[in-house]
């Protein structure tokens, strides 16, 4: 209760400070409007049509994006940690994939995939790979080995080991990468939407908002909703694992 | 009596980058059915290894394993282990019902999975905890859910690997009067590891004592102490602490200097008169722990720990909670 109260303050702490920077004359007009101007706007663009369309459009993109990335990684990072010999083999490639910043594979993704949605759903995947991956194989590696030597003592074979013991004990490390993967593919639809244009969605909204008109209230307002998408996502994650891993957060909350 | 565990000649070599490290050189005794034996060697000589070795965990180098004549090559279907570290053998996504019924699971249908489970959870005193969590009890508790797991599996042999080191000293009294009271009740083998005389001398029908590393066995010795045992009379008989002497003794490979009687080898009929005091079991134990860093290194940490004796100093170290689990646990988020 106390921390609701506290991130209120900041907030509204936050929106205060802009408020009075907006009136305050320091940028030109029309450059930094003030919070109430873009907080009014916020609330005008949900109500219109074509703005809740591209939210929908960048929501969808991102949740398949995350969707399909969940779907390779997780087996994949299964595998990697389960087999060491494949795990050396992989980290060059992957060591050398992974610093590559998405944005950069625009042109290559453009020319493969055209400029539909698809374009962005294949780099977010591709950025949102590699914490999922990384936190499995990770998991993997930090299964308690008296845990599975239980199991094994028991007659458990490999793989009823992997699936009763190495993936329940692995599962809240998952999550993590889940939710760290999550904001990233956020971040980079809303950045290939803006950069590529074509599909429509919150980024493409912001560039025609800026480059066409100027209009820097919208392209705020348009950056809020973003904002406020990467925040309900995260913190809906969040809650989620907690639910979901009360023993997790038990065993390492006690010591 | 039929024998139900022969081991012969076990022997087991680690490599590791300083050298070959011999944990087992050449082991061989036999626990009949319906028996408890206790080995007792000092702290990181080996016990563990040969635990596993027998559990068919790992493949001993030299020598045979046999469980009721067969010679165990992989994990038998009819063994058990209770672990030291109750911490890190229950699984904390499963509540103490569902841990209990973990093993059960290919055998046996759901309705008889649960009426085994209550039925071993009530032996242990623990039937109103069937819906906590591990993490929710105490260091005490969680372990008899360990040994309620391992009783409700049915075993033909259970093997204990230090099971009451990491309690306080109360509870390991009373875990240990538990253990003699299901092992009646469900007529169970049981090989029990320990690095503790008094333990050893106390539990066992025979006691096994072996050798700093590498582990020999240097003598076995029948305990003719009454089958119904008490935690005060039985340790104040005189059988009892000539035992306890014998195998202190045995321990240190030579007669302990400062042992009452001088000269050599007490007879059963003579006990000293001061035997009571825990040191000679921590003496020359840590000598040992330093070679093999292949093997176990937890559990020498953990037994070493431990190690203080019962009489009284370290009560309530590492309550709830067992000793390396939680710094695994830490620090989940990472790129």
């Amino acid at each position: 209760m106390r921390r609701t109260v506290r991130g209120l303050v900041g907030l509204v702490g936050f929106l205060a400070v802009g408020e009075v920077v907006g009136r305050s004359g320091i940028a030109p007009p029309g450059y930094l409007p003030p919070s109430s101007l873009v907080l009014t706007r916020l609330v005008e663009l949900l109500a219109t049509r074509s703005f809740v369309l591209d939210l929908i459009a960048t929501v969808l993109a991102w949740a398949i994006a995350l969707g399909i990335a969940i779907a390779v990684a997780v087996p994949a990072g299964l595998l990697l940690g389960t087999v060491p010999a494949l795990r050396h083999c992989a980290r060059s490639v992957i060591e050398f994939l992974r610093p590559i910043p998405s944005v950069a594979l625009i042109p290559l993704a453009i020319m493969v995939f055209g400029i539909g949605p698809d374009t962005k759903i294949f780099l977010a995947v591709y950025a949102a790979v590699w914490p999922i991956l990384f936190n499995t194989i990770y998991a993997m590696d930090e299964v308690d080995p008296q845990l599975v030597d239980t199991a094994r003592s028991f007659g458990l074979g490999r793989w009823p080991v992997l699936t009763r013991v190495s993936l329940p004990s692995a599962a809240p490390f998952v999550a993590t990468g889940i939710r760290l993967s999550a904001s990233v593919a956020l971040v980079v639809v809303v950045s290939v939407e803006f950069l590529a244009g074509g599909s429509g969605g919150l980024g493409r909204f912001v560039l025609e908002s800026s480059s066409g008109s100027g209009r820097m209230d919208l392209v705020f307002a348009g950056i809020a909703v973003a904002g406020i998408v990467g925040y309900l996502v995260n913190a809906g994650l969040e809650w989620a694992q907690r639910k979901a891993f009360v023993w997790s957060a038990a065993t390492g909350e006690a010591s | 009596m039929p024998t139900m565990l022969e081991v012969t000649g076990l022997g087991h070599r680690y490599r590791s980058k300083d050298g070959e490290h011999i944990a087992l050189d050449g082991l061989s005794f036999d626990v009949n059915a319906g028996e408890l034996v206790c080995i007792v060697g000092p702290s990181g000589c080996g016990k563990s290894t040969l635990l596993r070795s027998i559990s068919g965990l790992i493949r001993p180098t030299s020598g045979q394993v046999r469980l009721h004549g067969d010679v165990v090559d992989g994990v038998p279907s009819d063994l058990a282990v209770v672990f030291q570290d109750y911490s890190r053998s229950l699984f904390p996504w499963l509540s103490v019902q569902r841990n209990v019924e973990f093993p059960l699971k290919k055998s046996l249908d759901k309705a008889e999975r649960r009426e085994r489970a209550r039925q071993a959870l009530e032996q242990v005193g623990l039937a109103g905890a069937a819906g906590k969590y591990p993490w929710q009890l105490s260091g005490g508790m969680q372990q008899r859910v360990a040994i309620a797991r391992a009783l409700a599996y049915r075993p033909a042999l259970l093997l204990m690997d230090e099971p009451f080191a990491s309690v306080d000293a109360q509870t390991r009294f009373d875990l240990e009067d538990l253990l003699l009271r299901v092992r009646r009740e469900y007529d169970t083998t049981i090989l029990l590891v320990t690095h503790d005389i008094d333990e050893s001398v106390y539990l066992g029908d025979r006691v096994v004592v072996l050798s700093k590393s590498p582990a020999r066995v240097v003598r076995t010795l029948d305990v003719d102490l009454p089958a119904q045992r008490d935690q005060i009379t039985t340790r104040e008989s005189e059988a009892f602490v000539a035992l306890r002497s014998e195998v202190a003794r045995l321990l240190h490979g030579q007669p302990a200097g400062d042992a009452p009687t001088g000269n050599g080898r007490p007879s059963a009929g003579r006990a000293p008169a001061k035997g009571k005091t825990g040191t000679a079991s921590s003496a020359g134990s840590t000598a040992a722990s330093s070679a093999g860093s292949s093997s176990g290194s937890s559990e020498k940490a953990a037994s070493a720990k431990a190690q203080p004796s019962r009489n009284g100093q370290a009560a309530n170290r590492n309550r709830g909670k067992g000793n390396g689990a939680k710094s695994r646990r830490r620090g989940r988020a990472r790129r």
